[in-house]
């Protein structure tokens, strides 16, 4: 049995809680092996207990969500590998 | 005289009473994951004890820890996701055989896996036979996707603390988050307190 990642695309939803431009088009470059991809484009596994979202390219996470009943706790990357949104000019 | 319990080894309680609050039975065992499966081949496994100044006190490899002694727990494993499933049968080695003639002061462990994952645990919570390093499941070599080569069990606390493809045990003087615990999940995850949550 293999486990398969999900799409990132799933992480619209539980980001909404947080965001409020629709997140998955932001782009982020992987500060462990370089590649640029976007949110949806991240490998994503959960999302129980918690959604982990790893980079496509080497596996490194991106980011880390845990919804509990009174907080939602959201860990994006370290100190590199911010997520660029694009904005309307 | 017992009834509602048929005669498992070592549970002398009804299963009514081996229940905790919030949870459901599940005759499945679900797979929770939070990354990629590592590929870990027995020939390249290898378990090391550090010490809380980071020394590598101890390491064994396959073979070694095969010639440990090993004991067969049945017990029943509590996930924080509400599911319980009775009476798994494992076979491994007692945490107490790795940390025989340990002199320590160390407070809480971590539970260090292939792949990144960890999780912390009082070292009290580790001894006195109630965890151990584990590579078989109901009589056949633990499968990867549940934590294979080898996983910790420890069936107490809830069963994101039994960390799966472990690759050792780091002594700490200090708690400190793994991974669930640090985005919200509960430091010590008693299944009897529902201590799923933390709010700090
Ligand atoms: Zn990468």
């Amino acid at each position: 049995m293999v486990v398969q990642h999900l799409d990132g695309n799933m992480l619209a939803g539980p980001l909404s809680e947080v965001f409020a431009v629709e997140p998955t088009t932001a782009l982020r470059r992987c500060p462990h092996c370089r590649l640029v991809s976007s949110l949806a484009q991240l490998h994503v596994y959960g999302p129980r207990p918690g959604i982990t979202a790893r980079c496509p390219g080497c596996s490194a996470i991106a980011l880390r969500l845990a919804r509990h009943p009174d907080a939602l706790w959201l860990q994006l990357g370290g100190v590199e590998g911010a997520f660029r949104f694009p904005l309307a000019e | 005289m017992n009834t509602l319990s048929p005669g498992f080894h070592g549970h002398t309680r009804p299963r009514s009473d081996r229940l905790p609050p919030g949870q459901y039975p599940t005759e499945q065992f679900p797979v929770l994951s939070a990354g990629p499966t590592p590929d870990i081949p027995t020939s390249a496994w290898e378990f090391a004890l550090t010490g809380t100044d980071g020394e590598r006190l101890r390491t064994w490899d396959w073979t070694g820890f095969g010639d440990l002694p090993q004991e067969e727990p049945t017990v029943d494993i509590h996930c924080v996701t509400r599911w319980t499933k009775w009476d798994t049968s494992w076979c491994g080695v007692s945490v107490d055989v790795l940390l025989e003639g340990v002199d320590t002061s160390a407070s809480h462990v971590m539970a260090e896996s292939y792949g990144g994952y960890t999780t912390n645990l009082p070292l009290a919570d580790l001894t006195g036979g109630k965890a151990w390093i584990v590579h078989t499941f109901d009589g056949l070599p633990l499968p990867p996707e549940h934590g294979g080569p080898a996983r910790l069990l420890v069936p107490h606390l809830y069963f994101w603390k039994s960390a799966k493809w472990v690759s050792g045990l780091r002594l700490l003087d200090r708690d400190e988050p793994g991974f669930w615990e640090s985005v919200g999940y509960h430091m010590y995850g008693d299944p009897w307190h529902e201590q799923r949550n933390r709010s700090d």
